[in-house]
């Protein structure tokens, strides 16, 4: 059995290598395209200079403001509108639609309500990232199955202990699922409203290097971001692996 | 659709507030949704609307085709064999969870300023989600299913087009439906900030100007032709299921 | 007041004593939304005897689970009175388990956890916790198992985790519905046959919903036969079968006898069932 994630390491390590060759033997020119080692090392100085230290802690403690509020409210409206079956019929058309409209065009209503900054910015991120954790929160409560609750009942637990410690590790594996999503879209939602809208943070950054042409930067900064996303990926996907199987369950 | 009542009234009331946002918070510096529908109005006996809505139409529907197609290719592929699936999947992953807007420059490198940019843009946000979904519904096609095909003597082809094909239809349409939504925003942020035409394109213009009106004016636009789309593709995807509810109880 | 003269009474007449009982117990559905108002089932009259094994069949759709989840206090009766000991019941009663047909094992916690899980709600000592969930594995040979989850088990051995979580609370009434009805037939049987053995270690009073003919009769000291819906009971049968009795009674022309008669009133209950639930379909 091989370690999960092992082929595509290697076939991402290889296609590194590809790229490398392919830099360093001039099939690419080094004005449009930087060899992975140039920028690794681009990325060592950036970080060693410690020039974009603000910028990387303004973007990542956005990222982490809006999933925390993403997955807290979501969960919240979530469990509201399962509860409140005509709330849910009314919102679940638009939730379904909800993320083809690009809600960045609404950056000037928001400035106009939480002015320019960081608050605008997690104002669109959280509206980017909370249906992703209110659907999976709706899907969750939808799959606890009747016989649970029909067992809390026979334990004569309250409400409250029923909710605590029944009905939440039951949802909790879709829960789980929607937090990651919201985390993905609170990535997505600060780092594209830095680059298209905003004056500040890595996205802003990466945005000012290329209209600079600026490439070692703009490289840099662009591989520093790939690395936090696969990092957390990594990270949620080793908690993911610590909780208790739950799957190949029969309904 | 089964029942139009509550989604109609939540938009009332989703009017209603946005009237109170106008009157109240924001001193009138947002404006109503009367004044934003009149602004729509106005846009769209204006030759330049359509023109704009033409660009990104043709853009999204190329982008939206080009992200099917591939997605289900993918998907299929990953389907069948699990060492793809164990290889591409987690970076496919992967980047479904990054911020595309990043690699912008890379996308303008290798497609210049112009449409191929902005239909790049748009299949790479829709294209995983179509390639994992694809991938999920194959998995699930139910084993018996093939061995039912083979005992009535199906060739391949009529396998494919008589069994596999109606057993995933369902979950095809639904990935359909994400890989719409996902690659008109793919279009509209392509639009946003690398094209001088275009819906994403007016909408970053109207935001240079502080132009509010016209900016909830396109989101208006948006909003009805996103929400209206969906709700037809999800009762075509519910029709496809041939269940009036995903629960058929049997009661004991 | 009532229940104390009636356990006097019967320990004076040397019958044994009721622990539960129905009276005129009905359940109607009223109408909703583009469907007719539906008698479920009853009128129902039932005594359960103190420590007997009773069980119910009848066809599928009519009420079983019905009169279960009135006779457990999941739900009450629309008419009648259900009591438990000489109590209304209301909610589940103290000293009522209950096993699901479906799996109702808890996926989050391993086998030992979802046994305690059954104790949280009594006061007890952490010793003697340990001494009942200790016991309850033995008794149901998941001693090895103590550590694994739900989804690492076969179908059987996550029931056997749903009766040991039931019998950690020592229950004086243990209702079953269809616990084995996803079980292969050996399985069933053997299961059948450790549930006997509880049922005599244990001493509790055992109300057993199946469809299975077999598993009523081989089971059981008494057999309700109910009709199709609304459910009421057609006939009552004696099986006569000694305390100590295993799957091999099938073997006994006895056994053959009474699951002819009970398939003799039931096939016509059946087919109307059949019929009913035909009509609802269409």
């Amino acid at each position: 059995m091989r370690p999960p994630g092992l082929l595509a390491a290697l076939i991402v390590f290889g296609a590194i290598g590809l790229l490398e060759t392919a830099c360093q033997t001039g099939l690419l020119q080094h004005s449009v395209v930087l060899p992975p080692s140039e920028i690794a090392a681009s990325l060592w100085n950036i970080l060693q200079s410690g020039a974009f230290n603000r910028a990387i802690f303004l973007t990542l403690s956005n990222i982490f403001i809006t999933a925390a509020l993403a997955i807290f409210f979501g969960f919240v409206v979530g469990v509201l509108l399962h509860s409140v079956s005509y709330l849910r019929a009314g919102l679940e058309p638009f939730l379904a639609s909800y993320y083809a409209i690009p809600t960045f065009i609404f950056y000037p209503v928001f400035i106009v309500l939480f002015g320019v900054g960081s608050a605008s910015i997690i104002a669109i991120s959280v509206l980017l990232a909370i249906v992703a954790m209110i659907t999976a929160t709706l899907s969750g409560l939808d799959r606890i199955p009747i016989v649970l609750r029909k067992t809390a009942k026979v334990m004569r637990l309250n409400t409250l202990e029923t909710a605590v410690s029944i009905l939440l590790p039951s949802a909790l594996p879709y829960l789980v699922t929607g937090a990651r999503l919201a985390i993905a879209y609170a990535f997505i939602g600060v780092i594209a409203s830095e680059f298209i809208l905003s004056g500040q943070g890595v996205g802003y950054a990466i945005s000012y290097a290329y209209n600079n042409f600026d490439n070692q930067t703009m490289y840099g900064l662009i591989l520093l971001i790939i690395l936090i996303v696969v990092g957390t990926n990594m990270l949620l996907d080793a908690f993911d692996r610590r909780q208790p199987t739950q799957t190949a369950r029969n309904r | 659709m089964r029942n139009l009542g509550p989604p109609l009234i939540f938009l009332v009331l989703l009017l209603l507030g946005w009237d109170v946002l106008h009157l109240q918070i924001a001193n009138g510096s947002i404006s109503s949704p009367r004044e934003a529908g009149a602004r729509l109005v106005a846009l769209m006996s204006g030759a330049r609307f359509w023109a704009d809505v033409g660009e990104t139409g043709f853009a999204f529907v190329i982008a939206c085709l080009l992200s099917i197609m591939f997605g289900v290719l993918i998907g299929v592929g990953l389907g069948l064999s699990r060492l793809a699936t164990e290889a591409f999947e987690p970076i496919l992953v992967t980047f479904y969870s990054l911020p595309k807007v990043i690699l912008y420059p890379l996308v303008l490198l290798a497609f210049g300023l112009g449409a191929s940019a902005k239909i790049a843009f748009g299949v790479m946000h829709g294209l995983v989600p179509m390639a994992l979904l694809t991938r999920n519904a194959i998995a699930e096609i139910k084993p018996v299913y093939l061995r039912s095909a083979n005992v009535m003597q199906l060739d391949g082809f009529a396998t494919l087009r008589l069994v596999l094909l109606p057993a995933v239809l369902p979950e095809l349409v639904g990935g359909m439906r994400i890989a719409f939504s996902l690659s008109l925003l793919g279009v509209l942020i392509g639009e946003m900030f690398a094209a001088k035409r275009g819906l994403g394109f007016a909408a970053m213009n109207a935001m240079g100007l502080g132009d509010i009106n016209t900016i909830l004016a396109i989101g208006l636009f948006l909003g009805t032709f996103s929400v209206l789309a969906n709700v037809m593709m999800l009762s075509v995807e519910r029709s496809l299921r041939h269940v009036h509810s995903n629960s058929v109880t049997q009661a004991a | 007041m009532d229940d104390v003269s009636h356990q006097v009474s019967a320990r004076e007449t040397g019958e044994q004593a009721i622990i539960a009982k129905l009276s005129g117990v009905t359940r109607d559905y009223p109408a909703a939304r583009g469907a007719k108002p539906l008698h479920a089932l009853g009128p129902i009259d039932l005594e359960l005897k103190q420590g007997e094994f009773f069980s119910v069949v009848g066809p599928s759709g009519c009420g079983k689970s019905t009169l279960l989840d009135i006779l457990t206090g999941l739900s009450p009766p629309t008419a009648g009175t259900a009591t438990f000991e000489g109590k209304r019941i209301h909610g589940v009663p103290d000293g009522v388990g209950v096993v699901f047909q479906e799996d109702a094992t808890f996926p989050w916690l391993d086998v030992e956890a979802n046994l305690s899980f059954g104790l949280k709600q009594l006061q007890l000592s952490a010793r003697e916790r340990q001494d009942r969930v200790e016991q309850a594995l033995r008794i149901m040979g998941l001693v090895g198992f103590r550590s694994a989850f739900p989804a690492q088990l076969s179908g059987g051995m996550r029931q056997r985790v749903c009766i040991a979580r039931t019998l950690v609370t020592q229950p004086r009434l243990i209702v079953l519905d269809e616990p084995f009805g996803s079980l292969d037939q050996q399985t069933r049987l053997l299961m059948g046959d450790e549930l006997l053995r509880i049922w005599r270690e244990t001493g509790a009073t055992v109300f057993f919903i199946t469809h299975s003919i077999d598993e009523a009769v081989m089971l059981s000291d008494r057999v309700g036969v109910m009709s199709a819906r609304p459910g009421t009971f057609i006939d009552m049968l004696e099986t006569g079968w000694a305390q100590k009795r295993d799957s091999r009674n099938v073997a006994d022309p006895h056994f053959g006898k009474l699951t002819g008669q009970i398939w003799g009133k039931l096939r016509g209950e059946a087919l109307r069932q059949m019929q009913l639930q035909n009509d609802v379909a269409l």
